[in-house]
């Protein structure tokens, strides 16, 4: 187990290296000036402009500006916003928690629906649950996020008044983010009626990042399962008499859950790539939106050091999804 | 531990509930996240909303609405003879707020003004560069390093600005947003403690709204400041929710999350004005959408060629379909609402026959060129690509094929810069003071490789905006760019398109907003009615 994990943390070094020098040519790559995304407009003079690049180096060739940056990074230092003036790592701290939260709720949602309608779709296959499922789920994977979420906020927040259009909680609860989970916050607050404004907050949000990993993970489930169920220590289970609770939950589906939790590893990009819109729709404020904005200012410090961190937490979560399939096959472990 | 700090967090959402028993609550669905609150080093629109229109105060203010200007912390001025000299009396009393984080110990004082030019002028001052890469765009795109010779104290209310050469804008320069004046007490003391960042991040002025928290990208609060000079304001907790969709801006307003918004979708603003708990005020937009010509390339060097082109364009059907009806034919690169505007200009009459005639009168045969488009949509353009589309189509009914070119947002500005750019150019401007040349000196001959994308250099229109530049007399100077609109008119270096309309919708029970031709949202002086 301790060499099969050792195996997996020496793929992740030179990953990393992979991933930050690609973060830091993406975004050179981009057309457009940082400099002068900066001036906007009303442009800037020759003179200004000559200053401004010496002073953040990006006149230097590339080479030496990114093994300055990799040896800043090396040393915890993700360098400071072009656009804020305020540092990267202090940025996204203040903000992850919020795409966490939302993430977390999300796939709690598309787990706790996804699993148990993929199950049954496979057991009753061909019926009209299944086909029905199915079809809903290739709808959710081919759902525009952004139309999506705006259908939900005009029905739900606009047409009945449910849930709130957008934000994290109600403008009337105002105290200092202790964990910056605004659950707990909100709990903590000991404010009368903020834990449920948190919760109302979070309906819309949730359910419209849930949807395409949901129906992965349905459609995902659903496959394995009927996998399973056609193998022959399945029969066997079946023909010693055993009821078909115990076939399906003990033997078939600890068996079929593999695929599906290498699934659900892999959803955490899609989190990641649905929190931007998400996020942007809900006025949520999180990381997705942080990096859209820092795109769209080619404000490179942001863009070059959230990708890398962003990489490094989709990596460790890929990490303990590789643990936990050792944990649930042993076979693996010896592999 | 943990129990004192529920304990904490319960004192404190009690103290802070108390405290809005009853309190006045205005909240604003801004659309941007402010990149700080310093009123000085930013240029977005939504900065300055979130800083310097609230939390400061400047020597003189813009009117409500207008871009004339009134005293604010100076209560009266004089200006030498040869235009070189302003002398400020500041208003006495003034004081700087007091919060959590600073308790100013003396009232604002001339040596303030010198520190909030200073800091963004001397290079040896800490200040300059405390926000890493600062540029002071602004300060420096308003030409004020050249402008100003010294700031000199004279005593503790008055304050002398010496200039290197006369500046007719001046005076509204010192209302824009860069000029806000910050507490150099407060500086100092950071300066001491070593946390010069904090000058940015925990904001303190003399403005109608004192800053209380932000979390970022999601809200900004403030509530009245007691002590402000022009009277406490009745809105006790003002409130910004960031929200960058403007779709779901208006499902805010809708649902009452919030009282007013900036910049609805065209699309949207149909629904709001049926909305009978709304009012959708608007007003005509201190901008211009224009397509400049390269007037040093041929046959765009020739005047007739330029006209007929403009000839061809139907602008009305722009404004119908692009614009959605918010917005008015430009006539002038000065818009309606500017004192000189010049309203005896005709505009050149939509006539393809005409065009076409003129086009083979001037020897231009299978003319094929490029119409540059920008990326993104822009207050005085909502959509440059569908303006182009429009405007193929309406050259091709004259024989001229038009390719259209777009390029990522700052380098399609940069690329139309090139003294041999092919092809017409649209881009517009959304004017900063209220001054007419504020406006004009975007085709001055100085001005070519910066913002003059017509490339244009005409003698007789930049003698008239030298002119302009070199008194202060309004009638003289109004006399001054009347005329030489007439000089722009006729050599038609641009194809001037649209003023564009901009709408605020609210809810009915705000009353004293008034729309700020300058674009900016202010909250002094508003209030909600139960």
């Amino acid at each position: 187990m301790f060499r099969y994990l050792l195996h997996k943390l020496a793929l992740i070094v030179p990953t990393i290296f992979g991933i930050s020098l690609a973060a830091f040519a993406f975004v050179r790559l981009l057309p457009g000036d940082p400099i002068l995304a900066m001036a906007g407009e009303r442009g800037v003079s020759p003179e200004r402009y000559a200053e401004l690049i010496e002073r953040f180096g990006f006149n230097r060739p590339y080479i030496v500006q990114y093994y300055e940056y990799i040896s800043r990074v090396l040393g915890g230092d993700f360098g400071i916003s072009l656009s804020t003036k305020r540092p990267v790592f202090g940025e996204f701290m203040t903000l992850f928690p919020a795409t966490l939260e939302l993430a977390l709720v999300a796939m709690i949602i598309a787990i706790l629906i996804g699993i148990p309608a993929g199950i049954f779709a496979a057991v009753k296959r061909g019926s009209w649950f299944d086909q029905a499922t199915m079809g809903v789920a290739l709808t959710g994977y081919s759902m525009p996020i952004f139309w999506w979420g705006l259908l939900l906020i005009i029905f739900f927040s606009g047409y009945l008044g449910w849930t709130p259009v957008s934000g994290r909680i109600g403008l009337q609860f105002f105290f200092k983010p202790v964990t910056g989970f605004m659950l707990i916050d909100s709990l903590i607050s000991g404010r009368p009626g903020a834990f449920w404004s948190a919760v109302s907050h979070l309906i819309l949000p949730s359910i419209v990042l849930a949807t395409i990993p949901l129906a992965v993970i349905a459609r995902q489930t659903r496959s394995a399962m009927l996998e399973v169920l056609g193998e022959d220590y399945v029969r066997t289970a079946r023909a010693k008499g055993l009821s078909p609770r115990r076939v399906i939950g003990l033997h078939a589906f600890r068996n079929a859950l593999i695929p599906v939790i290498t699934t659900i590893g892999l959803q955490v990009g899609t989190l990641m790539a649905g929190a931007i819109l998400t996020e942007t729709i809900f006025s949520w404020p999180g990381i997705g939106k942080w990096m859209i904005d820092a795109i769209g200012k080619r404000d490179y410090a942001v863009v070059q050091s959230g990708l890398l961190i962003i990489a490094l937490i989709v990596m460790a979560v890929n990490l303990v999804v590789d643990v936990l399939y050792a944990v649930i096959n042993p076979r693996i472990r010896v592999q | 531990m943990k129990t004192k700090l529920t304990f904490a967090a319960a004192l404190l959402a009690a103290t802070v509930m108390g405290g809005m028993a009853n309190a006045k609550q205005l909240v604003y669905c801004s659309e941007a996240s402010p990149a700080g609150f310093d009123p000085s080093p930013w240029s977005g629109g939504n900065d300055f909303d979130a800083s310097s229109r609230t939390i400061y105060s400047r020597l003189v203010e813009f009117d409500h609405g207008k871009t004339t200007i009134s005293p604010g912390l100076a209560e009266s001025w004089t200006v030498s003879d040869d235009g070189k000299e302003y002398t400020f009396k500041l208003r006495k009393g003034v004081k700087f707020q007091t919060t959590d984080w600073f308790t100013p110990t003396r009232d604002l004082n001339a040596e303030d003004v010198k520190f909030s030019f200073e800091r963004q002028w001397k290079k040896d001052s800490p200040w300059y560069s405390y926000l890493a890469g600062t540029g002071w765009e602004y300060f420096t795109g308003m030409g004020f390093p050249e402008l100003l010779k010294e700031i000199v104290v004279v005593d503790d209310n008055t304050v002398k600005f010496v200039l290197n050469k006369p500046e007719v804008a001046f005076l509204p320069d010192l209302g824009m947003d860069f000029s806000s004046i910050v507490s150099k007490e407060y500086a100092d003391q950071l300066e001491k403690a070593g946390t010069l960042a904090q000058f940015s991040q925990k904001p303190v002025g003399t403005g109608p709204y004192q800053f209380v928290d932000y979390q970022v990208d999601a809200v900004i609060r403030y509530q009245a400041w007691d002590g402000y000079f022009g009277g406490r304001q009745k809105i006790d907790d003002l409130i910004f929710a960031i929200t960058p969709d403007a779709a779901v801006r208006a499902q805010k307003l809708k649902a009452g999350e919030c009282d007013i918004m900036s910049y609805p979708a065209p699309a949207d603003i149909a629904g709001l004005q049926a909305d009978t708990n709304l009012n959708v005020a608007e007003q005509e937009g201190l901008n211009v959408g224009y397509m400049a010509y390269n007037t040093t390339v041929a046959p765009f060097d020739k005047v007739e060629v330029r006209k007929a082109l403009n000839m061809a364009v139907n602008k009305q059907a722009i404004i119908d379909a692009v614009y959605q009806g918010a917005g008015q034919v430009a006539v002038n690169p000065i818009p309606p609402t500017m004192w000189s505007y010049n309203k005896n200009i005709k505009d050149d009459p939509y006539d393809p026959e005409a065009a076409k005639k003129m086009l083979a009168d001037a020897g231009v045969k299978d003319l094929s060129m490029k119409i540059w488009a920008m990326p993104v949509s822009r207050p005085y353009n909502p959509g440059a690509q569908r303006v182009a589309e429009m405007i193929q189509a309406d050259y091709a009914k004259v024989g001229v094929k038009a390719e259209i070119v777009s390029y990522e947002w700052t380098e399609y500005r940069e690329r139309g810069k090139a003294k041999d750019r092919d092809g017409a150019f649209q881009l517009g401007w959304t004017g900063d003071n209220g001054d007419p040349d504020n406006f004009l000196f975007l085709l001055g001959c100085s001005a070519i490789g910066q913002s003059n994308y017509a490339i244009w250099c005409n003698k007789e229109f930049e003698d008239l905006l030298q002119a302009g530049k070199a008194t202060t007399d309004v009638a003289k100077r109004t006399e001054i760019y009347e005329k030489a609109q007439e000089v722009f008119k006729r050599e038609a270096p641009w194809l001037t398109i649209a003023h564009s309309k901009v709408f605020m919708p609210m809810n009915k029970k705000v009353v004293g907003f008034a729309m700020d031709p300058l674009g900016i949202h202010r909250f002094d002086g508003v209030d909600v009615t139960e």
